[in-house]
């Protein structure tokens, strides 16, 4: 049974405070949606959850062991589809999925990008070269990395971007299969995907202003370390 | 090892597939080194006494053209992403990228460095010491050069930006590569000159990895 939460998340982005105070748990056969408006931090959470940026505070645990500890375990553990579909137009639709196989070591490969390739029902497309695809296309085999090989987490950033109606259906169906499997899943999308009852998780709650922020970091720092212990045992009191 | 033989297996693909790389590099070597003797004249002594120079040099131009691409690519399409995010370490994967890179450019170039110094009327006693030394020195080149094609990932005017940075830690290999085809030339021995470029080569396969791999993660931000 595996356990991915992550507390007191702060990100920022350059000048920007994107979200603070997020906390989230997930546990094996979960699935969460990320919510919220242009901007609010979905794309930004994912990367955080992948191990992509570092937090500006807080931290991501999966059962409890820090990701930032061993991140290669993180990795090898979690499939992350980001808006780009990472397609080279000169290969094969097989030899870009190839790569990130290899990467993975995944044993018996051949057989795995087959079958990765009939769930997507692109099979025809294996010797396609990636120039050819229409976007649609592109993003099924981005999506057809996430089914090779072993993982635990799938973070998916906007999946079903390109995908027409009866995709997305197919797109539900695996992610309801491999929650079936154990796997925990966290996704966004500005359409309704048919996942069986998600954690819907709100990023605008967690939008805070950057001048409010900014102050309680500013109290933070002027307390004297005494005070700041003085001031948590009032908290705690 | 697996993952730095796939890298470098689709990296090589991949330049095969486009192929112009390593033809511009070489042609771009070629025209600059035919360039000299027009501007110097077709005087032969002072060809041949320039010509270790003029190649060296020319093929430190030759190989910074092509840096930009080395990430550029990569990074644009998300593949860049997605390697920073794999099992494999980042380092293992950037040597296997560099080596792609080195074996697509830099081994085209010692290919022609011979014919060009043919041209340039460069005794026949230096041809070896130049081989040598640009299959010590160009390994190097690629290797620095990976750190600035790291560290201008999503800079924009990144080419000449890249040049900038890169160009003054050439300076090293530049000069015991000329120096060593000197020596050759004078009919001493260049074993010195060698041996601190081979010194030069180690001392970047250890640490080039791990500053561009830092460059990259910074990008990913």
């Amino acid at each position: 049974m595996a356990d991915f939460s992550g507390s007191d998340l702060t990100c920022l982005r350059g000048e920007r405070l994107v979200f603070g105070g997020l906390s989230f748990s997930a546990k094996s056969g979960d699935a969460v949606m990320l919510r919220g408006r242009n901007g609010a931090g979905k794309s930004s959470l994912l990367r955080l959850m992948a191990g992509l940026v570092a937090p500006r505070s807080g931290d991501l645990r999966w059962n409890g062991e820090n990701i930032a500890e061993d991140r290669t375990a993180h990795h090898a553990r979690t499939h992350y589809l980001g808006h780009q579909d990472a397609i080279k137009p000169v290969l094969t639709v097989r030899d870009n999925l190839r790569l990130w196989g290899q990467l993975r070591g995944v044993r018996d490969l051949e057989p795995a990008i087959d079958r990765a390739l009939t769930a997507l029902q692109i099979h025809h497309l294996a010797r396609v070269t990636g120039r050819y695809l229409s976007s649609g296309q592109k993003r099924r085999t981005a999506l057809a990395r996430v089914l090779i090989g072993h993982s635990d987490l799938w973070l998916l950033d906007e999946p079903t971007v390109g995908l027409d109606r009866e995709s997305c259906a197919e797109l539900a169906q695996l992610i309801t299969e491999f929650r079936g499997r154990g796997g925990i899943v966290v996704y966004s999308t500005h359409i309704d995907l048919d996942v069986e009852s998600p954690t819907i998780l709100d990023l605008d709650d967690f939008a805070i202003p950057m001048v409010e922020w900014l102050a309680e970091q500013d109290e933070l720092e002027d307390m004297a370390p005494t005070k700041r212990a003085a001031s948590s045992q009032e908290a705690a009191q | 090892m697996n993952g730095f033989l796939a890298i470098l297996q689709r990296d090589l693909r991949l330049a095969l597939r486009q192929g112009a790389d390593s033809v511009m590099v070489v042609a771009f070597f070629i025209v600059t080194t035919t360039l000299f003797p027009f501007g110097v004249g077709p005087e032969v002594n002072i060809l041949a006494r320039i010509a270790s120079g003029v190649i060296w040099v020319s093929a430190l131009l030759a190989a910074m053209l092509s840096l930009e691409r080395v990430f550029q690519a990569d990074y644009e399409d998300g593949t860049l992403e997605l390697l920073t995010l794999s099992p494999v370490s980042l380092e293992l994967l950037i040597l296997g990228k560099v080596l792609a890179h080195w074996l697509t450019t830099g081994l085209p170039l010692i290919i022609a460095a011979p014919l060009m110094a043919v041209m340039l009327n460069m005794d026949q006693d230096g041809f070896v010491t130049l081989m040598i030394a640009m299959l010590l020195g160009t390994p190097a080149l690629s290797l620095i050069g990976a750190i600035g094609a790291a560290l201008i990932l999503g800079a924009r005017r990144g080419g000449v930006l890249v040049s900038l940075l890169v160009l003054p830690l050439y300076i090293p290999v530049l000069i015991f590569g000329a120096g060593a085809v000197e020596a050759a030339l004078l009919g001493i021995s260049a074993t010195a000159q060698l041996q601190i470029m081979a010194a030069i080569l180690l001392l970047t396969l250890a640490a080039a990895p791990f500053a561009t791999a830092h460059a990259v993660r910074q990008a990913m931000e």
